[in-house]
């Protein structure tokens, strides 16, 4: 079997930035398995601008962030294979691909970095009534068929759901000749970005309609028209509020599902909110030398901090396998030694059969998400290891005005930060000191709430 | 007088699972038979939305052609699930009973079962229904256990009877609409319509000695072109969900619930590929095209099949659907000549139990024209046909070989489902290939998994562009003007 100290699940922006920072923590044998023919992901179909304001301090496309990343791997001369699909992670690291040229490879890797992204929310899974016509796209498949295959999807379009794909996709339609007429969107507030509403709908005219979604379709062969309803707080239909509308393309923007059918596989447990694996600080899923970053963790707002996130998994990663060759090394040299040292090792190595992080002094911390703060990435932290700061990201559940984000060890208040507007469309972070963590070791529980006052 | 010539011997109005199975066992005999379909394919009304079940024969009152068809269409599936390649499993089924005065009911559905033929039937108590299936709820006071019952592929069972039939020398006709009958002579007149894909439809006329009217749900209107023995067909809308694999374990047997006071029960199914199955309702519509699904019947999905099995993950709802079995006042099978219609054989009326009873409706009447006509046997009928190889279910040993031959089968482009460029080019390249999205999401399964076709849509319209040489802007979704995009950008 082919050995690799890391392999990394997915070219995009995360399994990108992983591999460069792996490499530049000391780490040359690496390979990224993208099943695409071409590296960069998602981004490549993302041709608007709005990228790269955190990473590089200017805007740049989709393919414009991506290139500057692939450029990098191939400066670093770091290998990968594309066209290439993984059909199987085992939970002790054995990967298997497949590709037209190699048939199945099967590889152990010294670690795993899942970086595989999200998929969209079908229609089927809003089980909206009506036909199943053609012209029912999910808004990244139409964004694909525009951008990269260069074809349009339709001419007059509604859009249902105010997620970010949505919205550029509102605005891409527009630019092509389409008559975009409404983006419905069932919660009281936008999935999206506040900078997509203003650049994407509000300079077009185009409107957007809060607390409304899509109760029939119609049309046998080629969509011919939606019904629009609004909805009360349940979400359910009011009668009498029904408007048709005549388009010929519905684009659903309707949420993202990280992709992690091969983490499940590897035995690795997902976190209900964000239907991502449940991590570290050191971004390790609950599968030893496993890591997670990316949309496949948790989806992000922005590319920018995917590639943050993803470089800390990239460099734990090749901590991890620089650490267990150290081991190796150590446990070579005993072999030789004394009985006494033997145990010792034996020990260590019975230690290291444990899931999760491998330390003899483990202090494992949960993060609880409360009030109106739905998840946090990661959910766990584990001081032993700990860097010397630790951000947390999370999304909110709800529109908030004016309202506190803060940090409790305990039950004691360690940090508050007032935020004038927070929204389930922007995520949030805070950063945990290790050095504020000193006076705390027998702490139960870190909880992370928005408050009133 | 001089023999009459006809353009063909039989003419087959359908391409439905029912008009596929006649049409294959026809071909067993010298005969020149055609199939006229309206759509692009085959399996594209009743028979490619429906339970997915092959039944095992205890519903259908004793003694009617519909329990004749569907215990020996039951017993013919093993054969030719084999012969043809289709997947099946006899998973067994149950009919729950909830409550003790529901009692009699579940044993006249037994005796019938008995009185049918069908075998190894038994009553269950509660306890032992609950151990056999732990999902199913503490409402369940007994259930009849059916091992024969059994799960198919809808689609790939009436491709495999077609594309066995065309091997054999049938001639099918997509796009081909037939709009009027005619007595002519011993033999009938067919007035079609070939749909062009730019609408522009030729008229033309064929010619055949016998006609077999398996319409589905307008099979009404072609009987009551040639007979005054009218007959009317309703359609009968069942809606359905589909929910992901990850849930296809929760029940392994087909679980329905007996009719008792609250209606006609919702069943619960895992589907041959490891999906879970909820449905049907039943509502008669006056729209013969009206296969929508609504609000309405969506929510009697939910929560009716919740009374029979505990727990189902609803969030795993994929996709839904809605069908329309072609139902007959009489609720019976109308199978061969009407009296004042000589030469002209009905397959009409068949809904539930009608998957099931394909099989066995084209041996009935297949053997029936057969006679009449005096055709003899062919000698070099071919029984067998292999399916499209579905290279992920494969050993690791068989796939390495194959992505060796043909390198194609190593691209996977639906991720879901995990089918391969190879498959779907094999699937469009077959005889009575794919000429449409669905036509190739029937055959192979992409675009059926949980992403519903976002992720391989592009890919697969262009490899469908590629090998059938039909342009980018005309690439359907199903039969022409269901176009999937609408220019270039």
């Amino acid at each position: 079997m082919q050995y690799h100290d890391i392999v990394i699940v997915g070219g995009g922006p995360a399994g990108l930035a992983a591999a460069i920072a792996a490499r530049k923590t000391g780490i040359s044998d690496i390979l990224i398995l993208e099943r695409d023919n071409v590296l960069g992901g998602i981004l490549n179909q993302c041709i608007h601008n709005g990228f790269g304001l955190h990473t590089f301090k200017e805007e740049l496309t989709g393919p414009e962030y991506a290139a500057r990343y692939i450029a990098q791997v191939e400066e670093e001369k770091i290998p990968y294979r594309l066209s290439t699909i993984v059909a199987d992670i085992t939970h002790d690291r054995q990967v298997t691909y497949i590709n037209r040229e190699e048939g199945l490879v099967t590889i152990q890797a010294g670690a795993v970095i899942l970086a595989m992204g999200c998929r969209e929310r079908p229609r089927g899974a809003l089980n909206t009534p009506g036909y199943r016509p053609a012209g029912i796209y999910s808004a990244g498949t139409a964004q694909r068929l525009m951008n990269i295959e260069g074809y349009l999807v339709g001419r007059e379009a509604v859009i249902l759901g105010s997620g970010d794909i949505g919205l550029i996709m509102a605005r891409r339609m527009t630019l092509e000749g389409a008559k975009v007429k409404v983006v419905a969107e069932i919660m009281p507030y936008s999935g999206g970005l506040k900078r997509n509403i203003v650049q994407c709908l509000d300079d077009y005219g185009i409107p957007l309609k809060l607390s409304h979604t899509v109760v029939d379709i119609h049309g046998k062969d080629r969509l011919t028209g939606v019904t629009i309803a609004e909805v009360d707080e349940n979400k359910n239909p009011i009668p009498g509020t029904e408007e048709y509308y005549s388009c010929d393309t519905l684009l659903l923007s309707v949420g993202l599902i990280p992709e992690n059918e091969l983490s499940k596989g590897a035995g690795i447990s997902l976190n209900r909110v964000t239907s991502g694996p449940n991590v570290n600080d050191r971004l390790e899923t609950e599968a030893e030398g496993i890591y997670a970053c990316g949309n496949v963790l948790h989806v992000h707002d922005l590319v920018d901090f995917v590639s943050q996130e993803a470089a800390l998994a990239g460099e734990n990663a090749a901590e991890y396998v620089k650490r267990k060759a150290a081991l190796a090394g150590e446990r070579n040299a005993a072999e030789t030694a004394p009985a006494e040292k033997n145990a010792a090792a034996a020990a260590e190595s019975e230690e290291d059969e444990r899931p999760g992080y491998a330390e003899p002094d483990r202090h494992t911390i949960p993060l609880v998400a409360a009030d109106g703060v739905r998840y946090t990435v990661p959910q766990f932290l584990e001081t032993s290891g700990m860097r010397d700061t630790v951000t947390v990201r999370f999304r909110v559940a709800d529109v908030y005005k004016d309202r506190y984000i803060s940090v409790y060890y305990d039950d004691q208040l360690i940090s508050r930060k007032k935020k004038k507007v927070l929204a389930p469309g922007e995520m949030e972070q805070v950063v945990l000191t290790k050095k504020s963590l000193a006076g705390y070791p027998h702490m139960k529980r870190i909880t992370i709430r928005t408050e009133v006052e | 007088m001089s023999k009459q010539q006809y353009d063909t011997d039989v003419a087959v109005i359908g391409g439905g699972v029912t008009g596929c199975a006649v049409a294959r066992e026809l071909s067993r005999y010298d005969l020149k038979i055609c199939l006229l379909e309206r759509t692009e394919d085959v399996c594209s009304g009743t028979s490619k939305a429906n339970s997915a079940i092959i039944h095992a024969g205890y519903d259908a009152a004793a003694g009617s052609l519909m329990a004749k068809m569907n215990v020996e269409g039951n017993r013919l599936m093993d054969r030719l699930a084999a012969d043809l390649d289709i997947p099946f499993r006899r998973n067994g089924s149950l009919v729950l009973c909830f409550s003790e005065e529901d009692m009699p009911g579940l044993q006249a559905l037994y005796v019938r079962g008995v009185t049918n033929g069908v075998p190894g039937l038994r009553v269950l108590s509660g306890d032992e229904a609950r151990q056999m299936e732990p999902n199913l709820t503490d409402e369940v006071v007994a259930a009849l256990y059916a091992p024969t019952g059994g799960i198919v592929c809808p689609f790939n069972m009436t491709i495999a009877l077609a594309e066995n039939a065309c091997e054999n020398g049938v001639e099918f006709r997509f796009l081909t609409e037939v709009t009027e009958i005619r007595r002519s002579g011993e033999g009938y007149e067919l007035t079609v319509r070939e749909a062009e894909p730019s609408g522009a439809g030729a008229v033309r006329t064929i010619s055949a000695r016998f006609v077999v009217n398996a319409a589905g749900v307008y099979a009404d209107r072609f009987h009551n072109m040639v007979s005054r023995r009218r007959i009317s067909i309703t359609p009968r809308r069942g809606t359905y969900c589909l929910l992901d694999q990850e849930a296809g374990r929760h029940v392994d047997k087909t679980i329905f619930q007996l009719p008792g006071k609250y209606g006609k029960g919702i069943l619960v199914t895992p589907t041959v590929h490891g999906n879970l199955l909820i449905g049907p309702t039943a509502a008669d519509i006056g729209d013969k095209e009206g296969t929508c699904t609504t609000a309405e019947e969506l929510a009697e999905v939910t929560a009716k099949s919740a009374r029979g099995v505990k727990n189902i993950p609803y969030r795993q709802v994929i996709t839904s659907f809605a069908g329309l079995r072609a139902h007959e006042a009489g609720h019976e099978f109308i199978l061969g000549e009407p009296e004042d219609a000589p030469g002209f054989f009905d397959a009409a009326g068949i809904e539930s139990p009608g998957l099931s009873s394909a099989p066995a409706i084209g041996v009935y009447l297949a053997e029936m024209i057969a006679r009449k006509s005096g055709a003899p046997a062919k000698e070099h009928f071919i029984a067998t046909r292999k399916g499209i190889p579905h290279v992920a279910a494969m050993d690791r040993e068989a796939r390495a070989a194959l992505i060796a031959e043909r390198p194609d089968y190593g691209t996977i482009v639906c991720r879901c489902e995990n089918v391969s460029e190879g498959e779907i080019v094999d699937s469009i390249r077959r005889p009575l290939g794919a000429r449409s999205l669905d036509g190739i999401k029937r055959r192979v399964r992409q675009g059926m998994g949980r992403c519903q076709a976002g992720f391989c849509t592009p890919r697969t319209m262009e490899i469908l562009s590629r090998e059938t040489g039909i342009p980018m802007e005309k690439i359907c979704k199903n039969q022409p003007g269901s176009e999937m995009i609408t220019g270039e950008a």
